[in-house]
């Protein structure tokens, strides 16, 4: 890949893609191409995939987001939502 | 002369006579003056005293100088004397005490969610503090957790599987043997008028300021842990006998609505040299029997400013019957701090000593809740003779050459 055609990785980019191709077809570049960047394991693919939940800034509201929808609550339209902590298991030591 | 000199023949006699119960007292003693402290090595070491008498240790004569008294003896709070026992002993006691006797504490958070300001860390931490009990039986019952040493502990990965219990094969694994499983999960959200017969938006309108009355689980208790049995363990702790915290009114985080804590704990069971959550007791000390001596006796006006001097019950006032006036007794040593205050009037410097008696330890026990005090000082004595008897082995293994 020269120079030139390459582009960071980046939400907007990703939202793009997805608007141009296929959904199937848009998941599969996407992980081929950012495979490098998944440091974690389990990453972009499954975030992508899944529906993310977030809470309303200003009417408190659940809003839950797809990947290709506009970042807005359904219930009063307000443009900054919060997302939720992540619901995966994180362990600690009572010391 | 030198203590090892040979003795005359008139002084062989006096000491093979023996020495009188005053004298005997006296050398228990510890003098404590205005600004020093005197005699206060145990002088029960063969030959300290000279030639002449017998001072090797005797296992009679130790038992009938062994004392024990309990002044106290509540559940989670005993005093007791023990006499007769030299300091390394009985701090040998407090120290076993303190760090050696094994008690079950939360050890792994599993954090599944938690939405409050207080931070997963700190929560942990909060919980690891909890002093938890159940039935005594179930934790004897419960074995030991080799917890596999941290990622970053290469001395101790090293060791790590020649250090399991070869009696117990799974003490590596949490099992239902070896680990207490509790979970907490609490929502706090607005009162509402079906469920709580409060609408707390409206209340909050009104002006309401209490949280309590606005919102529900606005603060978590210890009480809102939930014990949960695994396998074998519902038969060891179930009813009255299952693990819960010793006060159900401790306070873990507080929360607004929306808030929310989901967690799984893992409880094990540790020393206190490991983690002070392990510690069985909150305090155990002890101090020596004050020991006051009126040389003159001290009357009159004198009497009552002597026993100012003192706490209160210490010193007692009684009729003389020569000169009817008041004269100051010793009632009740034990209850004196050995503050040293008589020792800084002049009109009592001389007439008073003052001291402590060496072999006299006054206990306090304070247990967390888990075990009962007075049982808890039971097992201390009984981990010193275990570990004796283990040193002992080690030496006739050397003795033999293996």
């Amino acid at each position: 890949m020269s120079r030139e055609q390459y582009q960071p990785p980046t939400l907007t980019q990703n939202n793009s893609g997805q608007q141009d191709n296929s959904g199937a077809a848009g998941t599969a570049t996407g992980s081929g191409s950012f495979g490098g960047f998944n440091i974690t394991g389990s990453g972009n693919l499954e975030d992508t995939t899944r529906p993310v939940h977030y809470l309303c800034g200003d009417c408190d509201a659940k809003v839950v987001l797809k990947r290709s929808d506009p970042i807005r609550c359904k219930e009063c339209g307000y443009r900054v939502l919060y997302k939720e902590r992540t619901n995966r298991m994180i362990q600690f030591e009572a010391r | 002369m030198p203590s090892w000199a040979p003795l005359s023949a008139s002084e062989l006699a006096e000491r093979q006579r023996g020495l009188s119960e005053e004298q005997l007292q006296q050398r228990r003693i510890v003098h404590v003056n205005a600004e020093t402290v005197q005699d206060v090595s145990a002088t029960d070491i063969p030959g300290h005293w000279g030639p002449g008498q017998d001072d090797s240790w005797d296992i009679e004569r130790f038992k009938q100088g062994l004392q024990t008294k309990f002044h106290q003896n509540k559940p989670y709070d005993s005093a007791f004397s023990l006499v007769g026992v030299d300091a390394s002993i009985a701090n040998a006691y407090r120290r076993i005490l303190l760090s050696e006797i094994p008690t079950l504490a939360i050890e792994d958070v599993f954090i599944f969610d938690n939405t409050t300001i207080i931070q997963d860390e700190v929560l942990a931490h909060r919980l690891g503090l909890i002093p938890l009990t159940g039935g005594q039986e179930g934790l004897t019952w419960l074995r030991w957790y080799r917890k596999p040493p941290p990622k970053d502990d290469f001395a101790s990965q090293a060791t790590w599987p020649y250090d399991v219990d070869d009696n117990d094969a799974d003490s590596a694994t949490p099992n239902d043997h070896n680990t207490i499983v509790i979970t907490l999960k609490v929502e706090c959200r607005w009162a509402t008028q079906d469920e709580d017969g409060r609408d707390g938006r409206r209340m909050a309108k009104e002006g309401e300021t209490d949280p309590n009355e606005r919102y529900v689980n606005s603060n978590i208790y210890a009480h809102q842990l939930v014990f949960e049995p695994q396998g074998d363990q519902a038969k060891h702790f179930s009813g009255e006998n299952a693990i819960r915290p010793v006060n159900p009114d401790i306070l873990i985080a507080k929360l607004r609505p929306g808030q929310r804590i989901n967690l799984r704990c893992h409880c094990i069971k540790g020393i206190g040299m490991d983690h002070a959550k392990y510690s069985p007791v909150a305090t155990a000390s002890y101090r020596l029997l004050p020991d006051i001596k009126i040389t003159q006796p001290i009357l009159g006006a004198d009497a009552k400013k002597f026993q100012r001097c003192f706490p209160r019950g210490v010193i007692d006032l009684v009729k003389d019957g020569e000169s009817g006036e008041n004269k100051a007794v010793v009632a009740d040593p034990m209850k004196d701090t050995v503050s040293r205050e008589c020792l800084r009037h002049d009109e009592f410097k001389d007439k008073v000593k003052l001291g402590r008696i060496r072999d006299h330890f006054i206990f306090s026990v304070e247990s967390t809740g888990q075990f009962e005090s007075d049982e808890l000082f039971l097992d201390s004595v009984r981990l010193l003779k275990a570990k004796a008897e283990r040193f002992k082995r080690h030496l006739t293994e050397l003795e033999e050459g293996r």
